[in-house]
């Protein structure tokens, strides 16, 4: 999503921009049922604060104007980060970027994710965004939802009708648009226990900070040995919605590792990729940064670990 | 936290914001951002407004010590918490260790991403006294200058960390 103020000519300048947010409700509620009631109640008209990082941008920008705000600020069970039995990490909804970044549990298991949440916006951004939000707003550049793809993620949603499990690669329905109901409020994201023994995360931007995915690459592998006995490879900004190179992987799958069958795979997840021209790059492009990125990270991923 | 309606209709809000060591209660609307209250509603000014989207970080203040953008905030949402901006670094009017090496080291050129840049390092090096000239680029990524061309800012930091080091001290 490219500013239209500096772009002129690519993208349509629309005049007089209000960076002043328009008149709208905003309530803190202090529990769970109560927002999502509240949620329920308001329909298409309210939309869930957490971070802001997007939902105002998104406003000042007059492509959404909800009437109400519900901010999950006061909603505490929605942060933090921990393991539990089974070897799951649970990720609180509300956890900032940063704080993905500064996790021990994550440094420790799951180093791809820090990374991955590192190349996210700048260091104001990644204070304030959540993962939540990240996830939510389904933006198909966005940084988490391949790793956490990759990962075998799924996130917890708590609606009017009772809690569900949905795992992460099912949430999207489209640019800007995802598979949650609009009374449903995520409220963690589950990285369950596996015998997976690399991940990584490839971004490639125009620039180091502050630039959204021309594409993005995860990819998580066990090995045994040479063997490699599951492949499973996400991809962002590479089709309307967060998708998994499913072909690729299958490729992959019982086979001893080479440079030449990492090749194929990259051929395999670039063909399979529905990559869009953008001001970020062009189909053609994008389609062959993605053979190049998905071989750099099934690399990586099956030397180095989760890195 | 308190909502009232006026006679349009339109809610505001009691919230009180603890702002360089002070507690202001103000009545806000919802749609507030932190930095036009800091900027209309408190006159502290010193905190500039760029692109308001969150790009340029003209608008960085600390926010429970953090560094944010105050352009994607709401008032609301800071009800309660605690916010340094530019104006509350020199005390007893000593200016604070990176203000003064801004100037040494001629790292302010037009002025206008000052603020921002010296609000970053100074959340860098309240947590990490002793940076790498990486690890400045890094905190400093979300402040755009259009004029130095950063060499001189980093410099500026740099030389405010050693400083510290040299004197063993931390911040006032």
């Amino acid at each position: 999503m490219t500013r239209p103020l500096t772009r002129c000519g690519q993208n349509e300048v629309k005049r007089g921009m209000a960076m002043y947010l328009p008149d709208f409700d905003y309530y803190a509620p202090a529990s769970l049922p109560e927002a999502c009631a509240l949620l329920a109640q308001s329909g298409p008209r309210a939309k869930v604060l957490a971070g802001g990082t997007d939902v105002l941008p998104m406003m000042k920008k007059e492509k959404i104007a909800p009437e109400i705000l519900v901010s999950i600020k006061k909603l505490h069970q929605l942060t933090g980060i921990r393991e539990t039995p089974g070897n799951k990490v649970v990720i609180g909804a509300r956890t900032t970027h940063n704080e993905l970044v500064n996790s021990p549990v994550l440094q420790k298991k799951y180093l791809s994710v820090c990374v991955a949440a590192h190349r996210i916006g700048n260091n104001q951004i990644r204070n304030v965004g959540t993962i939540g939000g990240n996830i939510v707003n389904a933006v198909p550049s966005a940084d988490l939802p391949p790793i956490l793809i990759a990962l075998g993620a799924l996130i917890k949603l708590t609606g009017t009708g009772g809690e569900r499990d949905l795992p992460l690669e099912e949430a999207f329905a489209g640019p800007g648009r995802s598979a949650i109901s609009p009374d449903e409020i995520l409220t963690a994201v589950i990285i369950p226990g596996s015998s997976l023994t690399g991940s990584t995360y490839f971004k490639f931007a125009h620039r180091r900070s502050g630039a959204l995915a021309v594409v993005g690459v995860a990819a998580a592998v066990t090995m045994e040995g040479e063997v490699c006995r599951e492949a499973r490879i996400a991809l962002g900004a590479a089709a309307p919605t967060p998708m998994r190179a499913k072909k690729a992987e299958e490729l992959l799958r019982g086979r001893v590792v080479t440079e030449e069958l990492l090749e194929e795979a990259g051929r395999c997840a670039a063909a399979e990729s529905k990559t869009r021209t953008s001001i970020r790059g062009s189909a053609d492009y994008r389609r062959d940064m993605v053979r190049v990125f998905t071989k750099r990270a099934l690399r990586k991923a099956i030397k180095d670990g989760h890195s | 936290m308190q909502a009232i309606a006026d006679k349009d209709g339109v809610k505001r809000y009691l919230v009180t914001l603890h702002i360089n060591g002070d507690s202001y209660t103000r009545v806000v609307k919802a749609n507030t951002l932190l930095v036009n209250f800091l900027r209309d509603d408190l006159d502290l000014t010193g905190t500039k407004k760029g692109c308001e989207l969150g790009d340029c970080g003209s608008c960085t203040v600390l926010l429970d010590g953090k560094a944010v953008d105050s352009c994607l905030i709401l008032a609301v949402e800071a009800d309660g918490r605690e916010i340094t901006t530019i104006e509350g670094l020199a005390r007893n009017e000593k200016l604070d260790r990176l203000q003064a090496e801004m100037i040494n080291h001629a790292g302010v050129q037009c002025g206008y991403c000052t603020p921002g840049m010296i609000m970053s390092a100074k959340a860098l090096l309240t947590r990490n006294p002793h940076p790498t000239e990486r690890e400045v680029r890094q905190a400093i990524a979300g402040n755009l200058c259009r004029c130095t061309g950063y060499v001189n800012i980093v410099k500026a930091i740099l030389a405010a960390a050693n400083e510290e080091v040299g004197e063993g001290s931390g911040d006032e």
